[in-house]
């Protein structure tokens, strides 16, 4: 797996956001469409396509997409 | 592992009741227009039914009980065994089911006791139920199950007041020895207490002077340490994963073949979770039936009140292999599965 990847599949998780516009040191709390809903559908595509099943604190304490795709990695 | 069968026992009815009083949350004021909308489109929730400062889930169970029982014929005197599933109960003690036994008329001679579990509580309450008449030879019994959530979330926190609404249920069951077995999986992580909890009130945390203070959490999260925690994020990872493998654990180990299986009703968590676990499932779609669009998040009581809201048509009277999934607060699950289920009674009332 690699990061580059991980951002593609992030059109599953975002409906209105570029996701050509992101890269793995965006801030995902930065992104206008980014709210506790959306969180959901992160854990739902970090389940789906990682088998990972991502925390209510993997999530509070991450801070860019790649802060994310290094805890997949960790747990996988 | 905790699965098992359990023999000579069948479900006769079911009736679920509801307040009357509706509340919308496309009238709440607690978010923006937006952000409702976003929510109902990821929750499914649209309305909610709550009850009024006078009534509590021991109300709504006792009238759903009273409509089973005379849709049923039932005499009062035979009923055995009545177990209440709740976690709003009218008192810290003694048990509501003993309130309700004397309410509703029932012989002396009855077992009641109260099962404080949440959104599992409704498989497990049936499990208890069964193995007991089972076990014992008894041969009426009914199971209460729901709750007044409304009674304990916060009017300021918009991750719990949309979500859950209020609801009752009386389910009736007979020994029969001509009944098809019933399988069960239940199981257990305690490791997640926290994402689902009322932290004071218990004798762990007593109500003290601190316990109403109001602390805003994020914006839009403001409760007391007597209200209800909700952490979401949590319980999502928790019910996407747990959910499926309860349901391919019980599958597998009894050798029962999905396609076999007329409805799988779950819990009504949250549209959003509940669709990715009807997802990773591959169930087909018009298996599944809903309520939370109308109903909410009803906690033990989203079994029952989706089976008499929308498969009534379906199922009365006919034989209906059923599949009944709950999860969340504990952390705390179940998966069953009913074949030839043949209800004769199932209604839905409002008070």
């Amino acid at each position: 797996m690699n990061v580059l990847n991980f951002i593609e599949k992030w059109t599953n998780v975002f409906e209105d956001t570029d996701i050509s516009t992101l890269t793995p040191e965006t801030a995902f709390r930065d992104i206008e469409e980014w709210d506790s809903l959306t969180a959901l559908s992160l854990i739902a595509m970090v389940d789906e396509e990682y088998s990972v099943k991502l925390t209510g604190e993997d999530i509070k304490s991450s801070v860019t997409l790649n802060d994310i795709f290094e805890i997949i990695k960790n747990k996988k | 592992m905790a699965t098992f069968s359990i023999k000579n026992i069948a479900i006769k009815g079911i009736s679920g009741c509801v307040p009357k009083k509706k509340s919308l949350n496309r009238d709440l004021t607690l978010m923006s227009i937006e952000e409702i909308e976003k929510f109902i489109d990821a929750t499914g929730v649209e309305e909610r039914r709550v009850v009024d400062e006078n009534s509590c889930t021991s109300d709504l169970c006792f009238y759903a009980a009273e409509k089973l029982i005379s849709d049923l014929k039932w005499d009062k005197e035979e009923i055995e065994i009545l177990v209440f599933v709740s976690q709003t109960a009218d008192y810290i003690l003694p048990v509501t089911s003993a309130i309700l036994q004397d309410r509703l008329g029932l012989s002396k001679e009855c077992i009641a006791f109260d099962v404080p579990l949440g959104c599992s509580g409704y498989v497990y309450g049936i499990s208890i139920i069964s193995s007991m008449m089972n076990a014992t030879g008894l041969k009426k019994g009914l199971l209460l199950a729901g709750d007044t959530i409304s009674k304990i979330v916060s009017n300021n926190d918009k991750s719990t007041l949309p979500l859950f609404g209020d609801a009752g249920s009386a389910t009736a069951f007979e020994y029969d020895i001509n009944a098809d077995k019933m399988y069960f999986e239940l199981g257990t992580d305690g490791g997640g207490k926290d994402t689902i909890i009322v932290k004071d009130g218990g004798s762990r945390n007593k109500t003290n002077e601190n316990s109403f203070e109001y602390i805003e959490y994020e914006k839009g999260i403001k409760r007391n340490s007597c209200q209800l925690v909700l952490e979401g994020m949590d319980v999502f990872s928790f019910g996407i994963s747990q959910a499926p493998k309860s349901i391919n654990t019980l599958l597998e180990k009894f050798e029962l073949e999905k396609d076999t299986i007329d409805f799988f009703v779950f819990h009504q968590a949250n549209l959003m979770m509940n669709k990715m676990i009807v997802k990773k499932l591959k169930l087909p779609n018009e298996k599944v039936p809903y309520s939370l669009k109308n109903f909410g998040n009803t906690s033990s009581a989203t079994i029952p009140i989706t089976i008499v809201s929308e498969l009534k048509e379906k199922v009365l009277n006919k034989e209906a292999n059923i599949l009944m999934c709950g999860f969340g607060v504990g952390l705390s699950w179940g998966s069953m599965l009913i074949n030839k289920c043949k209800m004769e009674s199932l209604n839905l009332i409002e008070i």
